[in-house]
């Protein structure tokens, strides 16, 4: 995995609650049986006006100019603001993969769905919840300002808006040591083998029934 | 100290704690599907490391497989490599069921598990699925993960998971006739919104949970995700016990009463402490209809579609305005007069041998209406399919106008042939009305397995206590 430590990002503003993950990344593309080359089709009914399929090449599709991943503004964006619940419904991981495919590394909401925000920190993405008074204060900033950009230090655990307003944000420090060294649970939890290994005989003994075969 | 169902479950699967609380948590079941576990077999290829206990694996293929003409294999060339990968991934790699397509007792994963007798009260379940909150309905702590995490229980049969709060949701009383299962989970949804249960595990209970069959608890532990919890949990009791008896992967004899023992004490015990409590009178739930894009969206069958001028919250007005237009609906119009296109009764919300019946009950001796043009029945599995066609369901089906399919997730998620029509509207038995869930410009409302039938007779949405 890659290491995430600070990032100085410009902010594209998906500006819905509720946002679940079908929407960004529809179905169709699930049949895929790598992990990546998603970030094509990221948001993909919101971002095209034609019907995607995968392995389509994207740059001559005809585009929803409304949608803010299209807004010349908003290109090379890493930080992804959106509104509460944001990747609701699915547990699939080609969201996370699909965000960070196309480039964003920090995700910023009031709240997330539980198995999207954990998948988020597996793929290097830094999910951070703000309260709802700040994220919508980073909206209308946004908004305001062209080639908006927050700088994001996950050592300090801030968030830095470019006029120096700066809010605090919790991650786990399990979460925060994998994230700055760019580490993969599975090793990690390897170390244990041990462990498990004792856990799972005395489990054995206790609910035989589980082991059946 | 008093115990929560959840500390219970939790507590006796923690292999080792760290400091900040995240745990080790060790996993009984590893359900899997085709479409979130080529990438975690893979990973493992990579790293040249086996699967820790395969015994632990029941796998299915559902969510590609096509649901007719079994005799032309799977047409789709992308749908099928997913599929083969599967296929290839448990040859590998072992397992304790899997079932390929087209085997007898194929079917929906989150019922070819329990229907199998490999969902025990006391087990943590996962699967690379969101639905697999349903295993609940059986006291196991389960819940869907990503497929980074597939990979994670497969090389070491644990997940890194920091425990969540829990919530009881106490429904007491009666449900009314023509009120399931589906409807009383739908008005805890519209309750608590799509986001009132994340971060939450949430224990149902009350007389009115504890009245329903396992197929009704299923239905209902389903639907914890779409109000945000991870899990949803029942308490196993004797309807429990007895639905287990004699399952092929259940513990027969001497075991079976050991297990029951101990699957007994895993209640929540008096006095133990919920970080949020909800609690509903069942007589006040009502048949429940979706009118948006979202499963909270969602209103009893003699209401309104409601008006975003009625809506203070700006970012709530935009959404309801949104799905009004997504869902091509006017403002205070009522549910009833919603017409359908399509109907869809399946999906591992509602596609349990009891929601057939009460499916066919509704259909019986009547003719889907002409403004139908397609009203799919889609069992969950081989063995829901046998028994419903033992029983003669699948004739009182067809001879309405139904059409009788083969098992799979089908037009639940469309990843297959079954699908909307850009602008097509369809009453489903499914879990999620998202934009697009059904076919892309497709249109859902959410609905009971009765419901979905009386829509389909009438061609709008009727209230089934008066159909």
């Amino acid at each position: 995995m890659k290491a995430f430590t600070r990032l100085n990002g410009l902010v594209c503003p998906i500006d819905r609650a509720n946002v679940d993950t079908d929407a960004i990344i529809p179905k169709q593309f699930l049949k895929s049986i790598k992990r990546s080359g998603f970030g094509p089709y990221l948001f993909d009914e919101w971002r095209y006006a034609d019907f995607g399929e995968p392995g389509m090449d994207c740059t001559n599709r005809p585009k929803r100019p409304e949608f803010a991943l299209n807004q010349a503004r908003y290109q090379g964006a890493q930080v992804l603001l959106a509104r509460d619940n944001f990747g609701c419904g699915s547990s699939r991981e080609h969201a996370p993969w699909a965000i960070e495919d196309y480039g964003f590394r920090v995700m910023i909401a009031p709240s997330f769905a539980d198995i999207f925000f954990s998948n988020s920190y597996k793929n290097a993405i830094l999910p951070i919840v703000a309260s709802a008074e700040i994220v919508d204060r980073l909206f209308k900033e946004c908004e305001a300002t062209e080639g908006y950009k927050l700088d994001v230090n996950l050592e300090a655990q801030t968030v830095t808006t470019p006029s120096g307003f700066s809010f605090k944000f919790d991650i786990t420090p399990h979460r925060k040591h994998c994230l700055l060294n760019g580490l993969d649970d599975i090793g990690l939890t390897l170390v244990h083998a041990e462990q498990i290994k004792a856990f799972e005989a005395k489990h054995k003994a206790a609910q035989p029934w589980l082991f059946s075969v | 100290m008093a115990k929560t169902l959840y500390d219970k479950l939790w507590d006796a699967h923690v292999v080792r704690q760290e400091e900040d609380g995240t745990c080790l948590l060790y996993i009984d079941r590893h359900l899997m599907h085709e479409v979130t576990s080529p990438q975690a077999f893979e990973g493992l290829r990579l790293a040249g490391r086996k699967a820790w206990r395969n015994t632990s694996i029941v796998a299915v293929p559902d969510h590609n497989t096509p649901t007719n003409n079994w005799d032309r294999d799977i047409e789709d060339p992308i749908s099928k490599t997913q599929v083969d990968t599967l296929d290839a991934n448990i040859k590998e790699f072992g397992s304790l069921i899997y079932f390929p397509f087209k085997h007898k007792n194929q079917g929906i994963i989150h019922v070819i598990a329990p229907e199998n007798g490999a969902t025990l009260p006391g087990m943590t379940v996962v699967c690379g699925d969101s639905h697999t909150a349903t295993h609940g309905a059986f006291g196991a702590l389960a819940h869907g993960i990503g497929t980074s995490e597939v990979e994670h229980v497969l090389a070491t049969q644990t997940l890194v998971q920091k425990k969540s709060k829990a919530m009881l949701v106490k429904i007491d009383g009666k449900l009314g006739a023509g009120v399931t299962a589906k409807d009383l989970a739908l008005a805890v949804i519209g309750k608590i919104g799509t986001a009132g249960g994340t971060g939450y595990c949430i224990e149902f209970a009350g007389t009115a949970i504890k009245s329903l069959s396992m197929e009704g608890r299923m239905t209902v532990c389903n639907l914890a995700i779409e109000a945000g919890a991870r899990a949803g949990i029942i308490a196993a009791d004797e309807t429990t016990f007895a639905y287990l008896k004699g399952r092929e992967h259940a513990p027969k004899g001497e075991q079976f009463d050991k297990a029951v023992e101990y699957w007994k004490t895993l209640h929540s015990d008096e006095g133990a402490k919920f970080d949020a409590v909800v609690e509903m009178k069942a007589e006040e739930i009502e048949p429940q209809v979706t009118w948006g894009t979202s499963p909270e969206q969602v209103l009893a069958v003699g209401g309104r579609v409601p008006n975003p001028a009625n809506e203070a919250d700006a970012v709530k007005r935009a959404g309801i305005e949104r799905a009004l237009q997504y869902m091509g609906l006017q403002a205070d119009m009522p549910i009833t007069d919603i017409t359908i296109d399509k109907v869809f009764i399946g999906s591992c919300t509602n596609s349990r041998i009891e929601d057939m019946r009460a499916a066919a009950a509704v259909a019986k001796g009547k003719k889907v209406a002409a403004n139908v043009k397609l009203a799919l029945v889609v069992p969950g599995s081989g063995i829901v399919k046998r028994q419903a066609e033992e029983e003669g369901l699948d004739k009182i089906f067809i001879e309405a106008g139904f059409e009788w399919r083969e098992p799979g997730c089908s037009m639940c998620l469309a990843m297959n042939a079954d699908r909307l029509s850009p602008g097509e509207r369809c009453a489903s038995t499914s879990n999620r009305n998202f934009e697009g869930r059904q076919g892309p410009g497709g249109r859902t409302h959410l609905v009971s397995p009765e419901m979905a039938a009386a829509a389909a007779i009438a061609g709008h949405f009727v209230d089934i206590r008066l159909a």
